[in-house]
């Protein structure tokens, strides 16, 4: 949030999170955009289809949501960058597609506006349910980078950084965000266009006749050529070997998982983000992603003033999960809140990561309690705070 | 046009060294369309990288790995819709979708007629066979009231698309049908389709001896071509056909040709329009 203040006597503008995307799309270089309308995820769309045109970016609107991840595969194949919007119900739709952009690896970004589910569910409000659904709702093996915010701001912050991490890692990046962060309106200013960094794809340097689509190089960060260029390369969604060509041998098999699993976790210092916040002396945490962190913030100062040593832990990145980061800000904490609007995703991982004894001479467990809802509202600072309260 | 002699498009189309011998069964009528598909494209004498093969999944979706143009071999049904972001982002990139009747008819029904309605320059290359080969013989959208295949053991109850039909309806600008025994009229018909600006479908009846053939007792690859020369006749000669003669006779040839506003290119007029009333945007948040 310092960013804001520092930039305040700058154009301060009114603006939507969907909006945000919109923006942070634009300013990264998106140029491809295919959808489908679904709410509450249509803005971006909206807002593109009066932008993009105008800078001879292409938009167009698919038959469905598969249509549309297939399309921004294919332009992105291409050469594009290209990016998708959509909720929850469109989401499970484009998971196939999601999974050929991983195995293919294919630059491309797609949204997610997160809503009530199973289904249809609660098209007008806001939930975080889908955030095993980025992880593991495609088949087969494959990390995913998912995302999520939580202010507009950083709505445009990270749209910038998702295509930056698809152009640089060649896979699928999922932005989560929700209802009310779509549709919520704040004053921001937007940082200057100089200062951003914007990440593109590498340009093989080869003769065509050496070119290998999939090469293998210690830092899983390799030149990628589109079609048109001169570079003829075979895509396919079958295990391949490294130009590309579809392939049964076991040893082949081995290297392409290996490479799609390691180009993640050979960097998850530059994917992965964490905020802390009030955490130097904190013994109780308080664990919160996107919207419901903002009612966690609160809560923090609430429960401060009443003298209670409290923080929050707040992952930007939620996949790759941040397994040493939460480790090292949560190791002397005691008991660990974990607030979402669900009936229990994250808590998962905070069990599986913190889950144990917390004090070796007491051989105390350590308490990770679960505050959820998922009802289309949101989790209020108070009821964090009556929580806390319960809890010894 | 002077005849190009065969080794040389073979050495200069195919991925000859890297990989062949090809999938296909014995008998099997792709290899016939393939061939028909790079003697068309030799004839325009078109540059290879110029060209974009897309395809499904599916016994026909595998031609892609054969020929040595860009290549994209995608998921079950969506060659259309991934064809479409490549042709609209880079128009230039000439288009080829070759699909299967199960493939763009019944998991990608909805990409297929979305194309043709929306008149986005591809050229849809659609291998007929009756049946899905890869799986080992499921009744399709086109497998005839009752054949036999291995869900349909008792005979299909389940009426056929006539696809030609279909793209009709749907608007497509060029729809032509033949059979993988009318092997130069293939290739004359792909040829044709290539050059048409707007969606143009090329139905080729394929003969997949092994699976649809066995099932339904129609004899050996040589006995199913002669079936289609029998029972596929030019427009003209089904038209002299008397109703009852018509039965169990399927027409071929050119059902419709017309030029019609053609998606990329209404993009770019439209780009071009906007950018000439409002001036170039540089990306300055206006």
């Amino acid at each position: 949030m310092a960013r804001v203040k520092k930039d305040i006597e700058k154009q301060v503008v009114l603006m939507q999170g969907n909006e945000a995307i919109a923006r942070g799309a634009l300013d990264a270089g998106v140029n491809f955009f295919a959808g489908y309308p679904i709410t509450p995820s249509t803005e971006v769309a909206e807002i593109l289809s009066v932008e993009l045109p105008k800078r001879g970016g292409k938009l167009i609107q698919m038959e469905d949501e598969i249509a549309s991840i297939s399309a921004i595969i294919g332009a992105s194949l291409a050469g594009a960058k290209a990016m998708t919007a959509t909720s929850g119900p469109g989401f499970s739709l484009m998971l196939e597609g999601i999974g050929f952009a991983k195995i293919t690896e294919t630059p491309c970004v797609v949204i997610d506006v997160m809503r009530g589910g199973p289904s249809t569910g609660l098209p007008t409000k806001p939930s975080q349910s889908d955030i095993m659904q980025t992880r593991w709702g495609n088949h087969g093996d494959a990390p995913a980078i998912v995302l999520y915010p939580d202010s507009v701001l950083e709505t445009y912050e990270l749209t910038i950084r998702a295509v930056n991490l698809s152009e640089k890692y060649r896979t699928c990046v999922v932005l989560l965000t929700d209802e009310i962060l779509g549709h919520m309106r704040e004053a921001v200013s937007l940082p200057d266009l100089k200062n951003i960094k914007i990440v593109n794809r590498i340009k093989p340097t080869v003769p065509p006749e050496w070119y290998r689509h999939y090469d293998e190089n210690p830092k899983y960060i390799q030149p990628v050529a589109s079609y048109g260029e001169g570079y003829r390369f075979h895509v396919t969604g079958l295990a391949h070997d490294d130009y590309g060509f579809p392939t049964n041998k076991a040893d082949e098999i081995t290297l392409m998982m290996d490479r799609l699993k390691k180009k993640i976790t050979h960097h998850l210092k530059d994917i992965i983000q964490i905020e802390s916040f009030k955490m130097e002396d904190a013994r109780t945490a308080i664990f919160a992603t996107g919207i419901t962190a903002r009612a966690a913030k609160s809560a923090v100062l609430m429960a401060r003033k009443s003298g209670k040593r409290v923080g929050l832990i707040r992952p930007l990145t939620i996949w790759p999960f941040p397994d040493d980061a939460i480790r090292k800000y949560l190791r002397n904490v005691k008991n660990i809140f974990v607030p979402e609007l669900n009936q229990g995703q994250l808590i998962k991982e905070v069990k599986r990561v913190m889950g144990g004894v917390w004090n070796y001479e007491s051989r105390k467990s350590r308490q990770i309690i679960p505050i959820q809802k998922y009802n289309g509202e949101l989790i209020t600072p108070t009821e964090i705070v009556n929580a806390m309260k319960e809890v010894r | 046009m002077q005849k190009i002699p065969q080794k040389i498009i073979h050495n200069k189309y195919l991925r000859h060294r890297k990989k062949f011998p090809h999938v296909w069964c014995p008998g099997c009528s792709n290899g016939i369309v393939l061939g028909a598909v790079i003697r068309a494209v030799a004839e325009l004498e078109w540059k290879r990288s110029d060209i974009t093969m897309v395809s499904g999944i599916g016994c026909s979706s595998r031609m892609p790995v054969y020929v040595d143009f860009n290549t994209l071999h995608t998921l079950h049904g969506r060659a259309i819709a991934f064809a479409t972001g490549v042709k609209l982002f880079k128009p230039e990139l000439k288009v080829i979708v070759v699909t299967g009747d199960g493939d763009a008819t019944a998991i990608g029904g909805n990409h297929f007629i979305h194309a043709a309605r929306r008149n986005i320059d591809l050229t849809v290359i659609l291998l007929n066979n009756y049946i899905y080969g890869m799986t080992g013989g499921q009744y399709s959208p086109t497998t005839p009231i009752g054949d036999r295949t291995t869900t349909t053991p008792y005979g299909n109850i389940d009426p056929a698309f006539d696809i030609c039909e279909l793209a009709l309806g749907a608007g497509a600008a060029f729809v032509a049908r033949t059979t993988a025994y009318h092997a130069t009229e293939a290739q004359t018909f792909i040829k044709k389709a290539l050059v048409h600006k707007g969606f143009s479908l090329v139905e080729i009846i394929c003969a997949c001896p092994i699976i649809y053939g066995r099932m339904n007792k129609k004899g050996d690859a040589p006995a199913m071509m002669k079936s289609m020369k029998e029972n596929i006749l030019s427009i003209k000669a089904y038209e002299k056909l008397t109703e009852e003669q018509k039965e169990g006779k399927i027409k071929r040839g050119i059902f419709r040709e017309v030029i019609k506003p053609e998606y990329t290119e209404e993009y770019d007029k439209l780009v071009k329009s906007l950018q000439a009333s409002i001036g170039e945007v540089d990306n300055d948040r206006t």
